[in-house]
């Protein structure tokens, strides 16, 4: 029998089977379409839904962006350039280009005034943002503001120095006395800065603006994206300090601070910022001295900046909030006073939760200056639905208009979140 | 041997009003307290000053005035010969409308497309990805504008629809889409129990109300029968009759019918007509904060951990009760608070109806109305008190809603 077995095997394996490739859809492409595309009836059908929807845009978007036309110089005569195909008339981008940027009044032979500021913010912005960079460029972040105004605003150049040197004095007493007691400094620099511009004011001769080197330019000239910038980086950098300050308030255990601070916030959350504008614009003025005469700008600065400061002290109280209590009580068993408790150990952790959130109100905010044309100023949007929709050389001209001040604001918006979100990923020291 | 004393007891001096604890806040507050009393009397001495010097006074008398313009979108009665509070309150019925209105388009944009951000195929999350960061990060009134401009200048005028040879026709021939707005067709009752059409809808509102509860009290008493026994009676057909038939019972009572719109002279005559300003709006606010519930419904979905979803299934759930009983009952409480402040946003946003001209109480009262009179103060202050109060009304039950489905600890 065991010889018969041993006869009558036909193949012995001496080897393994050479392994056959996987079937044709189980790999590559075909796999992947039909795990992430078509895995199933359900899926199927969303797939083709989905590719319908990006068919039907793209069909609409590419023709008529690809025939888009350049170089007309109205409507009419892009239409005529088109011959009734279907086109975007961009000329009237490259036509009104330097309106959209600097709005229709702003004297045109100075635009390379904004546009230099615009640049240099980014030398000022970058050492703040990114603090791997040398410490040393935050000298230049310190100037910038004064430097950016005297850009914008022309005039005399005794004005920014004058700002500048009040500040300068407020820093100087608080670093040499902040030290000792943080009220005595804090109060110290306030009065030092005011004395050094109230002296300063005063040394400016009358009418120094009109023989001034850089040409004055009124705020009410300033207009286009620009004027969405200007009011979005005033107000998100002048609403952080004001926020924080709000949101310690908020947790004081002084009651009459406290409930200032609750009732400021819960007023100015409640409200639309459209309203606040209406202050701006109607009725702020009534609270000023009667023959004093605050710009238009400086009032939308002023409610934008409250607003904006509401919003950051909510979320600067969630990361106040977030903190274990046994930060506090290690600040205050190390023997720290409040404002140095503050400084050194809760604030630094606190803005640190916060930085996601300031971030999301800092777009928001971006985003909501382009309200302010309600109020008749003529930002971008301002300027699309005034004076460029109402020429008539570019009356009917939406889309091209509307898509461009999309996507400017697309860029911005989408470029701050990117940076918020490594900026998050950069600060996280705990292990994942 | 050490023993415990009484702190010294000193009399009072007046440096601890700086650098004794105890004392120290009174001092801050009482600063405080002048510094704000300063400034009010600052301000309001300003503000008397520059009233007197325009001849003005604070005075609401003006709300009783003739507004003398007209309103096209309007829930309520209201014609030019009325006062300005009376446009005032149709204007904030208004806001009322289209706020409601958008926070129910907007949930249900948010959470499916929040839904489908998630979903295993490719394609469609990335499309809703590409949905919420375009909506996100452009301005909702840009948004609104171009809706708008879609609604105005590219759909038919309503000459389109008349002759021969019209170039646009009526959906159903009861749907019209012009570039004035869409006109349906509007029920009514011709032989309502009632005179008045409102009375009626309020009887119908009123049996809806009844059914609700007849249906609560089926559910309780299934499942009151399901911890009892194990199994849940079938109530789908007792729900079915408890919602359907009184309500088909009173529509035929009632006589409903429809009342088309048709096109009468240059316009359509009949029908509810629903404003171009109306939609462009509702449609705008809804899409825009629909991709931020999206990011708030994906974050409260991500946030319920995978154990639960496996140990539903180990327990032998179906996919569709895992979601139902174990993922989003956990989630909503993630999501809802989030989900408030953006109801609270789209309540605020709806101020913006003043750049398509939408008669909300921004426009009326804080626009022709604050015009005409000049009444800058008193306008703005209503209108700020108004936005406060529904801010407060719609976070209040948000939170008892909130409240309710928060995890109960002990």
């Amino acid at each position: 029998m065991t010889d018969q077995t041993t006869n009558s095997i036909a193949f012995v394996a001496d080897g393994n089977i050479p392994q056959s490739p996987p079937p044709a859809r189980e790999t590559g492409a075909v796999k992947w379409i039909r795990a992430n595309l078509f895995s199933s009836w359900g899926n199927s059908l969303l797939t083709i839904a989905a590719g319908l929807v990006i068919y039907m845009v793209l069909s609409g978007a590419v023709p008529w962006m690809w025939n888009g036309v350049w170089t007309t110089s109205s409507l009419s005569e892009c239409r005529e350039v088109l011959a009734g195909e279907v086109g975007a008339c961009f000329s009237v981008l490259s036509e009104r280009w330097n309106q959209l940027l600097f709005g229709f009044q702003y004297p045109s032979d100075q635009y390379w005034r904004p546009t230099l500021a615009f640049l240099l913010l980014f030398v000022a912005g970058a050492p703040v943002l990114f603090f791997d960079l040398p410490r040393k460029l935050l000298a230049f972040t310190a100037i910038y503001p004064f430097l950016a105004f005297y850009l914008i605003w022309g005039g005399t150049l005794m004005a920014p120095i004058v700002a500048f040197l009040g500040v300068a004095a407020a820093a100087f007493v608080f670093q040499t006395y902040g030290k000792g007691s943080f009220a005595l400094g804090f109060f110290g620099a306030i009065i030092a800065a005011f004395a050094v511009w109230f002296v300063g004011g005063a040394l400016i001769p009358e009418g120094a603006s009109e023989e001034a080197m850089l040409q004055a330019v009124p705020s009410r000239d300033l207009g286009g994206f620009m004027l969405n910038l200007m009011l979005g980086v005033t107000c998100v950098s002048l609403s952080v300090p004001l926020g924080i300050a709000l949101a310690l308030g908020r947790q004081s255990n002084m009651p009459l601070i406290k409930w200032i601070c609750i009732i400021f916030i819960e007023f100015v959350r409640g409200v639309p910022l459209i309203t606040l504008l209406f202050v701006a614009s109607v009725m702020l003025s009534y609270f000023f001295p009667p023959d004093s005469t605050v710009d238009l700008f400086l009032r939308v600065v002023i409610m934008i900046t409250m607003f904006s400061a509401a919003y950051i002290a909510e979320v600067i109280r969630g990361g106040l909030a977030a903190l274990p209590k046994g930060q506090y009580e290690a600040a205050d068993s190390l023997g720290l006073d409040y404002p140095q408790a503050m400084r050194l150990i809760i604030l630094p952790q606190a803005l640190k939760i916060s930085i996601p959130g300031i971030v999301n109100v800092a777009v928001g905010l971006f985003k909501d200056t382009t309200l302010v044309s309600v109020i008749s100023m003529f930002d971008l949007v301002g300027m699309i639905r005034g004076p460029i929709l109402a020429s008539t050389e570019w009356a009917g001209v939406y889309w091209e208009l509307l898509g461009a001040a999309a996507l400017l604001f697309f860029v911005v918006c989408y470029g701050i979140s990117q940076y918020s979100q490594w900026l998050e990923r950069r600060l996280a020291t705990d292990h994942h | 041997m050490s023993t415990l004393t009484d702190p010294p007891k000193d009399s009072f001096r007046l440096s601890m009003l700086i650098n004794d604890t105890r004392y120290r806040s009174l001092t801050f507050q009482a600063l405080a307290f002048l510094a704000m009393a300063l400034s009010f009397w600052y301000l309001g001495n300003n503000l008397v000053a520059n009233l007197r010097a325009a001849g003005l006074n604070i005075n609401f008398g003006f709300l009783g005035d003739t507004a003398g313009y007209d309103i096209s979108q309007k829930l309520v009665e209201y014609s030019n010969q009325d006062s300005h509070s009376s446009a005032a309150f149709v204007g904030l019925l208004n806001t009322l409308l289209v706020a409601f209105l958008a926070c129910i388009t907007a949930t249900v944009f948010g959470v499916v497309a929040g839904v489908l951000r998630l979903s295993k195929n490719w394609l469609v999350s990335k499309l809703m990805a590409f949905y919420v960061e375009i909506f996100r990060n452009i301005p909702v009134l840009i948004w609104i504008i171009i809706i708008f401009t879609i609604m105005t200048a590219f759909m038919p005028a309503p000459r389109a629809f008349r002759g021969d040879n019209a170039t646009a026709t009526m959906v159903f021939d009861a749907f019209a889409f012009t570039n004035r707005g869409i006109y349906t067709p509007l029920p009514w009752f011709s032989r309502g129990i009632f005179e008045s059409q409102t009375l009626n809808w309020v009887l119908v509102l009123l049996v809806a109300c009844g059914s609700w509860f007849a249906a609560r009290r089926v559910n309780v008493w299934a499942t009151a029968k399901q911890e009892e026994t194990g199994e849940r009676p079938n109530t789908l057909s007792m729900l079915l009759g408890i919602w359907l038939v009184p309500f088909v019972i009173l529509m035929l009572i009632m006589g409903l019918s429809w009342e088309y719109p048709a096109l009468k002279g240059f316009n359509f005559q009949g029908g509810i007509k629903v404003g171009g300003p109306l939609i462009a709006l509702w449609f705008a606010l809804s899409i825009y904060t629909g991709a931020f519930i999206a990011e708030n419904v994906r974050a409260g979905i991500q946030a319920v951990s995978k154990g639960q979803t496996e140990a539903a299934a180990a327990l032998g759930l179906r996919p569709s009760k895992v979601m139902n009983l174990v993922v989003l009952p956990q989630a909503l409480r993630i999501i809802i608070p989030p989900l408030i402040s953006q109801y609270l946003n789209i309540t605020k946003n709806s101020s913006l109806a003043i750049v398509v001209g939408y008669a909300d109480i921004t426009a009326t009262l804080g626009g022709i109305t604050l015009n005409q009179t000049g009444r800058a103060i008193e306008c703005v202050l209503l209108l700020m008190a108004f936005y406060l109060t529904a801010s407060l009304l719609i976070s209040l039950v948000m939170n008892v809603y909130n409240a309710s489905v928060k995890l109960k600890e002990r």
